[in-house]
């Protein structure tokens, strides 16, 4: 299985969860399986969506947030394992799907092949730490700390398309979603 | 009027209500104040690039952010001012210690202080560089009301000679 079917995992599991979503194949696939205003797909700056999640969570305490991300997004900001442990958000879930590829452009291998994330995140002190296999990914969303789940797949895309909105689209109705 | 004192009266009156930070000497006061501020939620970041990403989700909830980094930072946080919130016209006020200009001891921070205002330039973001302390408050107003207005990052460079 790939990281499609992991999102449609994902998202059995949300509700009116606030979603920021990793750039590339992740937003389009999750554009493609759920659509909704309250999704924040990237565009661009590669690896920052756990520190968007990070300002919104801080910002938003009375909404539970879910990062989707990637092992080679994560490898590219890791700094922000320890800036959100830190902080403790307790209303921020961090999933980072690993298929220890970057597969939006071209499968090419990651270091996350050799390392396991989720030790590295027990590590830095995250206590819940996880992985999806193992979880019920509500209580989890739900639970009093920051959480950090990675959900390993096999890599490769599906042929979701291009997401058909501007990113001040995307930007507006998710603004306007959440100030409701 | 004090040169931090200055910057963080502006601040308050813009409205400013969530800052994230890697520190340069010169912003120690100021560093401080904000720290004191229960109106002002303060996030230490590893790397500027980060605070740019944290700043936009901030901004997302309702916040008015700001970073305070040295120019350095600015370095370190190109791709994501462009691909993110020039891309999605989130206001930003960018107050950056200027390293490396009249006064520096630390031939370390030329390089990067001499092109500093023609990175910005190049990326087309406006800055300011106050010379006074009553100049920097009106020039942190102004920027942040430009900002917003544009939905793009504005700077504040603080020069050495400045402090």
């Amino acid at each position: 299985m790939a990281r499609y079917e992991a999102i449609e995992d994902i998202m059995k599991n949300i509700d009116d969860e606030l979603i920021v979503c990793n750039i590339g194949f992740p937003s389009r696939e999750l554009y493609d399986i759920k659509d909704r205003d309250e999704n924040f797909y990237m565009i661009g700056s590669m690896g920052l969506a756990s520190s968007i999640g990070l300002g919104l969570a801080l910002a938003r305490p009375d909404k539970d947030i879910v990062v989707i991300d990637g092992d080679g997004s994560l490898l590219m900001n890791m700094g922000s394992l320890v800036t959100i442990f830190a902080n403790n958000p307790r209303n921020l879930t961090w999933i980072v799907i690993d298929n220890g590829a970057y597969g939006s452009t071209g499968n090419q291998d990651t270091y996350a092949q050799v390392i396991d994330l989720a030790k590295i995140a027990k590590s830095v002190g995250f206590e819940n730490s996880y992985n999806f296999k193992d979880i019920d990914l509500k209580e989890v969303i739900e639970s009093e700390n920051a959480s950090f789940v990675i959900y390993d797949t096999e890599p490769g895309n599906s042929k979701a398309p291009i997401i058909d909105l501007t990113p001040i689209e995307i930007k507006k109705r998710f603004m306007e979603a959440i100030s409701k | 009027m004090d040169s931090s004192e200055a910057i963080y009266d502006s601040l308050k009156d813009c409205g400013i209500d969530f800052i994230v930070s890697v520190p340069c000497v010169n912003l120690s006061k100021l560093l401080n104040m904000i720290d004191e501020d229960e109106e002002i939620t303060h996030i230490p970041v590893t790397r500027e690039e980060e605070g740019i990403g944290i700043c936009a989700g901030a901004y997302l909830g309702g916040k008015s952010p700001a970073i305070l980094m040295q120019n350095s930072g600015l370095g370190n946080s190109i791709n994501a001012l462009k691909s993110l919130s020039e891309l999605y016209e989130f206001p930003l006020l960018m107050i950056m210690s200027h390293r490396g200009t009249e006064g520096e001891n630390i031939c370390g921070q030329v390089p990067m202080g001499e092109s500093t205002p023609r990175i910005l330039k190049a990326m087309d973001f406006k800055f300011f560089k106050p010379g006074t302390p009553e100049g920097a408050y009106e020039d942190i107003r102004e920027a942040w009301d430009l900002s917003v207005s544009e939905g793009r990052p504005v700077s504040i460079l603080l020069e050495i000679k400045y402090w």
